[in-house]
């Protein structure tokens, strides 16, 4: 049995009353008080996760740009300076290895954000891409904590602790400041919410401090703890990629919806397939539905057409606490991918009406 | 965690309170916190006689979904209809308002099985 890794500041939450579950090979908090509170206030007010679970790695030097592109599904030589980019880890079968974001600090200093549990995996395979490039490497998610402070008064709750003008930091910019007396946190305008904000990167000897800057300078606003359950929710309804859900080793990008950041503009590891699958068409397709009569898709629902064939299966899906109905993500063939399709979704053995819709099931408020 | 003594309790997280051969049935607050908000409750077993440990319905958190089991042998007589628009009174009141279902019981002698309140807190680990 492995154990469980711990955040920096796994006793503050554990005091704060969250539940605690082990996630992604850490133990972290799933919710301190209610799924659908939490969910609330980053809808309405402000928020703050503690998302230190993230893996970053660092790539440097003269071949820095190469190895990126190398590995990255979208064209990071369109990156400048402060600028960051949502981007696939396609592998050489297909399939995604990892979704991350790409930030650049200059044009020989990167950092990739990858999810908990591939960082050695995808550790391992960027290394193997690098084999015969030589980019300097370093894996700093040991070192690093994130909290991800989230919602529509982020900007006004956290304006106080920072000289940076953090209105001019546009959505997916990042600066490197001083933020509550701490130097150089990684001060990001991005988010897995749809409601705005901030992600702060820190190191851990100073997490405890911003933490508690956060809830003392904060409290004026009503912030929050959020725990990943709520993370969930917020990003379903924005239609974001999970992966481990939605999308996984197996998956194509372009099937994924992700076309957007494929970009067949350079080479990258399996570019060329993917350049043919595009071209020949796509078998299925990633779309949301939402229930039209009453029931909550969940992972590895079946998906039906109207005779009770199966057409495809739901990827993630919940009850969503700003719809209040349920909704969902799915895979189906692509002649029932059309916004507005009827389609049913077999819950317990019952064919359950839903619909296609255009994704995200929210208008987002960045 | 409130576990009233004047109930039954079943391993799956059920409390029971007999009012003649009727059981009155619902979840724990021990389970509906573990649960998280409850969002949808599905019950449709109105009417079918059922076995203990059969599946009558199913409870339905944001991230969670859960069977519920028949305590105990007998027919389903009737589903708290005030959840259908308020699941999240199993929350609020685990042991009132948030009852599930009621069922005319068939074998009394399975009612004597089910565990009192202390043993219920210590599978718990209360």
């Amino acid at each position: 049995m492995t154990t469980l890794k711990r955040v920096a500041l796994h006793e503050t939450h554990v005091s704060l009353g969250a539940k605690i579950i082990p996630f992604a090979g850490f133990e972290m908090p799933v919710r301190y008080s209610s799924d659908i509170e939490e969910h609330n206030t980053v809808r309405n007010g402000v928020g703050v996760f503690d998302v230190s679970h993230m893996g970053e790695f660092m790539i440097s030097g003269s071949k820095a740009l190469e190895l990126v592109q190398k590995v990255s599904s979208n064209d990071a030589f369109k990156l400048t300076d402060g600028k960051i980019q949502y981007a696939c880890l396609p592998n050489d079968q297909g399939g995604i290895v990892d979704d991350m974001l790409v930030y650049r600090f200059s044009e020989t200093e990167y950092m990739l954000v990858v999810n908990a549990s591939n960082i050695d995996k995808d550790w391992a395979w960027i290394s193997q891409q690098n084999a015969q490039i030589g980019a300097e490497m370093q894996n700093i998610s040991d070192n690093l904590s994130l909290f991800a402070v989230q919602g529509v008064k982020a900007v006004e709750a956290l304006q106080g602790l920072t000289d940076t003008d953090l209105s001019k930091i546009t959505y997916y910019s990042f600066e490197k400041g001083s933020f509550a007396g701490v130097p150089d946190v990684i001060i990001s305008a991005t988010g897995y919410t749809g409601a705005g904000g901030f992600e702060l990167y820190v190191p851990n000897e100073h997490a405890q401090t911003l933490w508690n800057k956060l809830f003392e300078h904060g409290k004026k606003w009503d912030i929050k703890p959020i725990g990943l359950g709520a993370r969930d929710t917020l990003r379903l309804e924005m239609g974001y990629c999970l992966y481990g859900n939605d999308i996984n080793d197996r998956t194509s990008p372009l099937e994924a919806g992700l076309g957007w950041i494929t970009k067949f503009t350079k080479n990258f590891v399996n570019s060329e397939n993917l350049k043919a699958q595009k071209e020949r068409g796509l078998s299925q397709k990633l779309v949301g539905f939402e229930m039209i009569d009453r029931g909550i898709p969940r992972q590895h629902y079946e998906i039906k057409n109207a005779s009770g064939e199966k057409i495809g299966e739901v990827t993630s899906g919940t009850q969503s606490p700003t719809l209040k109905k349920g909704i969902g993500m799915g895979y189906v063939k692509s002649e029932y991918a059309g916004e507005n399709t009827e389609i049913f979704i077999d819950i317990r053995n019952t064919l359950i009406k839903a619909q296609v819709i255009k994704l995200p099931f929210l208008k987002p408020t960045v | 965690m409130q576990v009233p003594q004047n109930l039954k309790y079943t391993k799956e997280h059920e409390w029971v309170r007999l009012e003649g051969d009727i059981a009155v049935v619902g979840i724990t607050d021990f389970a509906q916190g573990e649960l998280g908000d409850i969002v949808y409750v599905d019950i449709n077993s109105v009417g079918n006689s059922l076995s203990a440990n059969e599946v009558f319905g199913t409870v339905e958190a944001v991230k969670t979904v859960s069977d519920l089991f028949m305590p105990l042998s007998g027919e389903v007589l009737e589903v708290n209809a005030a959840l259908n628009n308020n699941p999240e009174k199993v929350n609020a009141d685990a042991y009132g308002e948030g009852w599930l279902v009621k069922i005319k019981i068939s074998n009394k002698a399975e009612y004597d099985q089910l565990l009192d309140s202390a043993a219920y807190a210590s599978i718990t680990g209360n």
